[in-house]
């Protein structure tokens, strides 16, 4: 066990997964030499050499194409976006290209690839650095869509997109760059599409992805306080979702709330509340309740930014006076 | 016997293109190699010919781009090309195709969304894909598999594997930022890729020459990535072959990237619902005298190959062409269980447990 920042369990990560398996190869703006403008891929040139680890010129289409076009001829590319706001600049590759060409060939290629990329707010970048757009890539079939919450789900999952046979984007969260966890020495390797409970609780379920895991966990001690039992699950992955794990829970507290970064419309959160609804409505106490960013870009300031994105003390008063009523 | 590019009737050069900015390939063409030529280019012809009677009868469903009138761009790559290279086409991508060897029931199963399709009925005319034999897919945004091409290229290079990504594209693809991208990256990282533009003269309805700031789309641009400028005739099969092979060579003893713009007319519109009245019927005629197969048949016969030859491979082409369609007609619609199926590569389509 070691204390490791989420920025150097990225890097970690890449390592782990560069050695064990040659035709791993990594590319993006200033990812070699630069070590990444999130300082997340530092030591990656210098182990694994230029051939390996490929700075680009900023054209994100043609990063984007040369992963897809590897994968299918047996690489195993991991691409980095910079900012997940700039997937809007190559979209193409990923919703039609890359998503779509396992289907429409009937199998004849597949895409083992990871495009990694910095989502989320928090850092007062204003509103085309900030975007949490999970799910903009939740909304295409033929992605799986993976945001860990800490260091040591950075290293397995990211270990299990790249050796999955399938396209996966792995949206790390830029405001949990700094943070801290313990992560266990050796090689680590998860599994996409399992939820993880991270607290149990009687009352209520709070299900929270990515920066809002830890701001989850933070008000379900507080509610606790205050004498509600509250559980937390990290998603971790939207595609595949688990599905089981989050009905299993809200089944037995009756109490759903989600905590979502992106805007209101169409965030992951409405997905999960329609399968609540289709399939445990029998076992709800109350209306399944979303925590949002307000349907809106997001602003700078940040004593508006820190309005916007949603607070623990937010997500405390929600349910608390959503379990009071 | 040989012919060489430099015999008059190779050098006519296209309608109202100065034949002194053509580019002359070195070499020549032995005869074998130029009744494959004419083989395949027949095999396009005859092929996009059924399919446009088959979208009358509306058997062919949907859209579909025919390469009628510039079959000889697709055939000397398909010569010229060794198996283990990788066809990067258009959603106008049936001749390229056709010329790596794919089956012509396949593509024309595919055509008319049957379960014999190349892609079980699920791509369609504008996505065919025959990895086996090389074809690495048809991409329908314009730009997007010059990008993808790259990554290819990038790979081979990687293993040190003897193999060429070729992408085929329209004039129109030069104005649209992956196609920059692309030639930038692909000479910075010096991959063997050859990237060949078909300048039909047309961006779908609009005249290229309207909306782009040079006179020659593709080859005027190549300075700006250190490429040679390769304007090339490309209704004469000889010298799009030589030219082909020139780049392929480059590519494949480490050269790098090359960039050909081919000139050339489509003889039919843009796509089934375009009968092409926007070209004015001066321009309609002189290409329609400047036909590659009618061009090439003429050059063949006068270098001594005989009529009953060259009779013999449009016969061949006839029947196959009738085979794939009696073929094509008698494959059943794909089932329900082609539906969900190879989403993911586990061959479903789930997202959830």
């Amino acid at each position: 066990m070691a204390q490791l920042t989420y920025r150097d369990a990225v890097a970690r990560a890449i390592t782990q997964e560069m050695e064990r398996d040659p035709n791993v190869v990594f590319l993006g703006e200033d990812v070699g030499g630069a070590g990444g403008v999130f300082k997340a891929t530092v030591g990656l040139l210098e182990r694994f050499g230029p051939e390996r680890v490929r700075d680009t010129p900023i054209s994100e289409q043609a990063i984007l194409g040369a992963a897809m076009g590897a994968a299918m001829t047996g690489l195993r590319p991991i691409a980095e976006i910079m900012f997940a706001d700039f997937f809007a600049v190559c979209w193409d590759l990923v919703a039609n290209q890359i998503a779509k060409s396992s289907y429409m060939t009937a199998g004849q290629v597949s895409f083992p690839l990871v495009i990694r990329s910095g989502n989320g707010g928090g850092l007062r970048f204003g509103a085309q650095h900030s975007q949490s757009v999970e799910n903009w890539a939740m909304a295409v079939p033929g992605l799986k869509v993976v945001a860990p919450s800490n260091p040591t789900d950075v290293i397995g999952l990211f270990a299990a997109a790249v050796r999955d046979p399938d396209p996966v984007m792995f949206f790390e969260h830029k405001g949990l760059y700094s943070s801290k966890g313990e992560v266990p020495d050796g090689e680590i390797v998860d599994t996409l599409g399992s939820a993880k409970v991270l607290r149990p609780g009687g009352d209520a379920t709070i299900v929270a992805l990515a920066a809002m895991v830890p701001r989850a966990v933070a008000a379900a001690e507080a509610l606790a306080q205050r004498g509600i039992e509250a559980g937390v699950i990290d998603v971790r992955s939207l595609v595949p979702l688990d599905t089981q794990t989050i009905l299993r829970e809200v089944s037995a507290t009756g109490r759903l709330f989600t905590v979502e970064e992106n805007p209101r419309l169409c965030g992951w959160g409405a997905e999960l509340v329609s399968i609540v609804a289709e399939e445990c409505f029998n076992y709800l106490d109350g209306p399944p309740l979303r925590i949002t960013t307000p349907h809106i870009p997001l602003p700078s300031a940040d004593a508006l930014e820190d309005m916007a994105i949603p607070s623990v003390e937010r997500i405390v008063t929600t349910i608390e006076r959503a379990m009071q009523s | 016997m040989t012919s060489t590019t430099d015999d008059p009737a190779a050098t006519a050069g296209p309608p109202g293109i100065d034949p002194a900015t053509l580019h002359r390939p070195d070499g020549s063409v032995d005869v074998p190699t130029q009744l494959a030529l004419y083989r395949q280019m027949v095999r396009m012809r005859k092929f996009e010919t059924r399919a446009y009677d088959l979208f009358m009868e509306n058997l062919v469903k949907g859209t579909s781009h025919l390469s009628l009138g510039q079959e000889a761009i697709a055939a000397a790559f398909g010569e010229a090309m060794e198996d283990q290279d990788y066809t990067f086409a258009t959603y106008r991508g049936h001749a390229h195709t056709l010329a790596r060897g794919t089956s012509m029931t396949g593509v024309m199963g595919e055509l008319l969304g049957r379960s014999c399709g190349v892609l079980s009925g699920k791509g369609g005319s504008m996505h065919l894909t025959d990895v086996s034999h090389g074809v690495m897919g048809s991409y329908a945004i314009v730009g997007a598999h010059l990008t993808i091409a790259l990554g290819a290229a990038w790979s081979a290079q990687y293993r040190g594997e003897q193999r060429v990504a070729v992408a085929f594209f329209g004039d129109g693809t030069t104005n649209i930022g992956a196609f920059h991208e692309s030639l930038n990256l692909a000479a910075v990282w010096k991959l063997p890729v050859v990237f060949v533009c078909e300048n039909n003269m047309y961006m779908e309805y609009t005249p290229i020459g309207s909306v782009t700031a040079v006179a020659n789309p593709a080859a005027d641009r190549a300075a700006a990535y250190g490429l040679d400028s390769i304007l090339v005739d490309g209704n004469d099969a000889d010298a799009m072959y030589l030219t082909a092979r020139e780049s392929l060579d480059r590519a494949r003893s480490g050269g790098g990237p090359s960039l050909i713009e081919a000139r050339t007319y489509r003889s039919s519109g843009h796509s089934r619902a375009d009968p092409g009245k926007y070209r004015p019927d001066a321009e309609v005629a002189a290409w329609k005298n400047y036909d590659p197969i009618v061009l090439y048949r003429t050059r063949l016969v006068t270098r001594g190959v005989s009529e009953a030859d060259l009779d013999a491979i449009e016969e061949t082409a006839d029947g196959d062409v009738e085979t794939a369609t009696v073929n094509a007609k008698a494959s059943p619609a794909p089932g329900a269980d082609d539906l969900l199926r190879d989403v993911w590569s586990d061959g479903g389509s789930s997202w959830r447990n």
